[in-house]
């Protein structure tokens, strides 16, 4: 009796804190959004707290003609990463946990490794090798660059799920002649679906988020947001108002995907997707 | 699974029917991943090596120039004023940031584990800093940190001082020798949620019967996390320790982003970034490109070995 | 919940593809023309011209587009791919100009600070062009400044075109906040340091506004000039004075004592921040190169009642300039088209199209006066009559490299305070990289 009494009692409290806590969270959002909503006058560091006079989204249609087609390239060059490293991930991840050949367990950490470079340390020799293979300048240098560099991630987060997975599970297919291919595609694929999410959802942020590569590897037409709402902010005057509507769209797509899709990372990773 | 089996005499012929069946799925696997591991070797490693050579070398200025100084930058670079202050706000930034995150995120992961209602929204609520880039609220941030006392009080200052909240107000990141810490709230911000979504998968793991035999032998709610959760979390503190541990040794975008590049928050990464492509010296910055590597490879490699070797045992 | 997921997923996939779809389509439109072996990125369509710079917003990225204007009305057939890239004084621009020079993949033509920036960098990398078949085509060598040639020429080859002139060493100051202080414009370095104590007890905190670590080192480059004076600024880059003097030492005593006068928080502060302080009357005064001209007109203060200026205090005669030019890339994918770049953007009506809007005078002597502004019409008699010296800050007098280890210093001298230290450290960046 007493210890579910103290258990209800905490759970009261435990509103307190986490409300606390959420207004942090939210902060920078709010700021965001409230200048976002102001005129150019309204704007001033003295006034952030203050909320805007009247709600204008001029602001965030002006933002929106200056970054629509570069919000598209982000798509252009997301979308596709995203899959084929989803893709890339499960194969390495299934070979090296479901059907392992000799040096297996020396591929896994080199791959592995690749994860922890930092990236300031590789960026010569990668616009060097870019411009020779023919790709610098395209989305599609973007799109191999976060493929190759989403090898890792995506790979230890493949192996983990499917090692979790039991052996009796592919024995079974094998002992009925299944071969590696039919493996996969019959019985792990369909298994693998909270990692995909997991994983999907990781190289999407990624690569949205990227802000480095893309200054380096694409040329003007093909800049994603990212870049293009850096080169917003002028060298003079900065229309701090368009500036955070057009930071607002550029977050909208990722926000999104982790509102909506939040649980099923949430959930992916709960089912040892990434206990690394 | 039997792989260790499998035989290296690939040409033998003679093995019976069902070996070779394996051998020869096993080269399946090998091709499956060879991709991967190709564009890993060129991509990291070579590239790596590439660093390290130029690491060794007196290339100074747009042209490449190969000649072999030996250690002579890393030797520089153990006497460069900079560099130290480098290196001890990486330890100042590491210390408050992977603090910060476990102990939030920790916090928020037990009082989410109380069984709330709404829970899959604080859940999301706390995750999503993780969506979004500090180009986007580098600005936000660098609003909200900013360091003006007296009349032109502003940001979260101001936020403190409408609240009367006026101790806390700080100058933030243009504190003489610990702004730095100052720099790592941003990057809590955005990394404690996930911090708390490794340990909320970890506290799930946990089974109630655990907690329920501690509840019945008298422990109190105190006893049971120190005594029984904790040590069971070990794993996870661990791995969120690498994930925070090596970010921080690599942060980069959020300082540029909140404070630009001065030498009192400067950091290894920025260094190399600004002696690179400022000053051409290039020897100098793939010198610090390969210390940081290998502080990386300090940290990672070990736990690496470890974690696979738990695996193999287990 | 499994079946929803999966349908999650194959809308994911299905955008995947149509995506991919879209993404080689375009792909397909700029490369299919690409004809060199390394000019991806520059496409080698006929007639255009790819140009990079660091100009993407207010007043610059304003003063090129009307440049480019005129470039396309004189030359309608060349598309003009604006390869500008923002982001910290040029931090990321310079990172992408320099990954594309290594990669052998160079913008047609790209902007350059005049000096040793130029002729220490990419001349000595052997990376641009000589253009004096364009200056005698074009009869530049008269209407250019004679000051100016010596510095963008290297054994008698000229490198770049000038756009435009800039001066560093200017004060800006609040006149209500002189007034009502009773102070004068002060014109010696002694006299500013009096202005400020009478300002400081008058209770004003921080009487000078300055900004994040470049401008700190713009007001060092100033105060160096006012201390050592133009001879003695000059011999430190030419070899002929001496980093370890007791004048260096002086004028480094005298930048310690300026910095008692700043905000505190002036590594938060941008150049356009400092300078709003100063039409705020929280600050008295801001020392920063004519820029910041351009930001007090656009946020409509007048010139005389809103804001002053004069000279930085010590160095009044003095013209410490800095200029932007344009370069030709060597093995530029796109010459032709590039040389017709640089002829627009040295002719006359592409620097009168771009200064105005700029907020700087026209490298070339034989601007239109009428165009110009109170300021850039003072500026422009001062540049005729002045003595003139270059900037370090902005790539005049010091090569890339030995200004990246003057400024390490500065910022080790901002932490510890130390000017023996600082001093030392000056002494082993000039032996290094002078």
């Amino acid at each position: 009796m007493t210890a579910i009494a103290g258990v209800h009692r905490s759970r009261k409290w435990v509103y307190i804190p986490l409300t606390m806590m959420a207004l942090f969270y939210l902060l920078p959002m709010f700021v965001m959004l409230n200048t976002g909503f102001k005129s150019f006058d309204e704007v001033s560091l003295a006034t952030m707290w203050k909320l805007p006079s009247a709600l204008s989204v001029d602001n965030f249609r002006l933002a929106w003609e200056a970054l629509h087609p570069n919000l598209w390239n982000s798509v252009k060059i997301v979308v596709p990463a995203a899959t084929i490293s989803s893709f890339l991930g499960s194969i390495n991840g299934y070979v090296l946990s479901k059907w392992k050949f000799r040096g297996a367990n020396v591929v896994f950490p080199l791959l592995l490794f690749g994860m922890f470079i930092p990236y300031q340390s590789i960026l010569i020799p990668l616009v060097q090798v870019m411009s020779w293979v023919g790709l610098a300048g395209t989305t599609w240098a973007l799109v191999l660059v976060h493929v190759i560099y989403g090898i890792p991630i995506t790979t230890l987060i493949f192996r983990n799920y499917f090692a979790a997975l039991p052996e009796s599970l592919i024995e079974a297919a094998k002992v009925d002649g299944a071969g590696i291919w039919q493996v996969y595609s019959r019985i792990l694929l369909p298994l693998s679906i909270p990692a995909f999410v997991v994983v999907y959802i990781w190289q999407f942020t990624a690569a949205w988020n990227d802000f480095l590569f893309a200054v380096l590897l694409t040329s003007t037409d093909n800049w994603p947001v990212t870049v293009a709402l850096n080169n917003m902010a002028g060298s003079q005057i900065i229309a701090w108002n368009i500036q955070m509507a057009g930071s607002f769209l550029a977050a909208l797509p990722t926000l999104l995907i982790y509102i909506f899709l939040g649980r099923y990372f949430l959930r992916g990773m709960m089912t040892g997707a990434l206990k690394e | 699974m039997t792989t260790a089996e499998t035989d290296i005499d690939v040409q033998g012929g003679e093995a019976p029917p069902k070996h070779k069946r394996f051998r020869m799925e096993n080269w399946w696997g090998v091709l499956w991943v060879l991709p991967s591991l190709l564009a890993v070797m060129i991509f990291v490693y070579g590239f790596i090596a590439w660093t390290a050579r130029v690491s060794v070398s007196k290339w100074k200025g747009l042209d490449p120039d190969y000649t072999f100084v030996g250690g002579e930058n890393f030797v520089n670079l153990a006497s460069d004023r900079r560099f130290h202050i480098d290196v001890v706000n990486t330890a100042i930034f590491t210390v408050v940031f992977v603090l910060g995150c476990l102990l939030i995120g920790l916090g928020l992961a037990i009082l989410l584990d109380k069984g709330i209602r709404a829970e899959g929204f604080y859940r999301s609520l706390f995750l999503f800093p993780m969506a979004i880039s500090f180009i986007v609220t580098g600005v936000v941030w660098r609003w909200l940190m900013n360091p003006a006392q007296g009349e032109r009080l502003s940001g979260l200052n101001l936020l403190f001082d409408n609240l009367g909240l006026d101790f806390m107000i700080n100058s933030w990141h243009a504190t003489p020798t610990w702004g730095i810490a100052a720099v790592a709230l941003p990057a809590v911000w955005q990394m404690s949620g996930y911090t708390m979504a490794l340990y909320l998968a970890g506290l799930r793991g946990i089974p109630e019967a655990l907690r329920e035999a501690a509840r019945v032998d008298g422990a109190s709610e105190f006893q049971i996390y120190r005594r029984v959760i904790m040590p069971l979390l070990w794993p996870v503190t661990l791995a969120a320790l690498i994930i925070l541990g090596h970010s921080s040794l690599k942060v980069f975008d959020l300082i540029i982003a909140l404070a630009g590049k001065q030498v009192a928050l400067d950091v290894p990464a920025i260094y190399m970034w600004t002696t690179t492509f400022d000053g051409f010296f290039f020897g100098r910055g793939a010198a610090i490109g390969m210390v940081l590597l290998f502080s990386v490879a300090v940290l990672v490699i070990p736990y690496l070995w470890y974690s696979l070797r738990q695996e193999a045992e287990g | 919940m499994m079946r929803k997921t999966l349908r999650l997923l194959g809308l994911v996939l299905a955008i995947a593809l149509v995506a991919a779809a879209c993404g080689s389509d375009s792909d397909d439109t700029t490369t299919t023309t690409a004809g060199g072996t390394d000019d991806t990125t520059a496409p080698a369509e006929a007639g255009q011209v790819e140009v990079f710079s660091w100009w993407t917003g207010g007043g610059e990225a304003a003063g090129l587009d009307a440049m480019i204007a005129i470039f396309g009305e004189t030359d309608p057939d060349i598309e003009f791919v604006n390869s500008a890239v923002a982001g910290g004084a040029g931090t990321n621009a310079r990172a992408v100009l320099a990954s594309r020079l290594q990669a052998g993949d160079p913008p047609d033509s790209w902007q350059g600070h005049a000096g040793q920036e130029l002729i220490g960098t990419y001349v000595a990398a052997d990376q641009i062009e000589p253009l004096n078949f364009l200056y005698d085509q074009e009869g530049w060598l008269d209407v250019m400044p004679e000051t100016l040639i010596p510095l963008i020429s290297k054994d008698g080859n000229i490198y770049s075109v000038p756009v435009n002139i800039h001066r560093a060493n200017v004060l800006w100051a609040n006149p209500t906040v002189l007034t009502d202080a009773g102070i004068e414009i002060p014109t010696t370095l002694d006299e500013f340091f009096t202005a400020m104590d009478t300002l400081k007890d008058g209770g004003m905190e921080a009487p000078l506004a300055m900004g994040e670590e470049w401008t700190t080192l713009h007001l060092l480059e100033t105060i160096m000039l006012a201390s050592m004076g133009p001879d003695g600024w000059d011999g430190l880059w030419d070899g002929s004075g001496a980093w370890d003097s007791a004048e260096v030492t002086k004028s480094l005593e005298d930048f310690a004592k300026i910095l008692t006068y700043t905000n505190e928080d002036s590594s938060a502060l941008s150049w356009q921040d400092a300078g709003q302080l100063v039409i705020d009357g929280s600050s008295a005064f801001n020392i920063m190169g004519d820029w910041q001209e351009g930001f007090f007109r656009e946020i409509g203060s007048e010139p005389g009642t809103g804001y002053v200026w004069a000279a930085t205090p010590g160095t009044g005669g003095n013209f410490q300039f800095l200029s932007d030019s344009f370069v030709l890339a060597k093995n530029a994918p796109n010459r032709d088209e590039a040389i017709a770049w640089l002829t627009v953007a040295g002719s006359l009506a592409g620097q009168d199209a771009f200064n105005p809007v700029k907020g700087s005078i026209p490298a070339r002597s034989d601007g239109d006066r009428a165009l110009y502004g109170e300021y850039l019409l003072s500026a422009m008699d001062d540049w005729a009559s002045d003595r003139v010296v270059g900037s370090l800050t902005h790539g005049v007098v010091a090569n890339d490299s030995w200004k990246s280890e003057i400024n390490t210093a500065m910022g080790l001298f901002l932490l510890d305070g130390d000017v023996a230290a600082f001093q030392t450290a000056l002494v082993a960046a000039a032996e290094a990289s002078g």
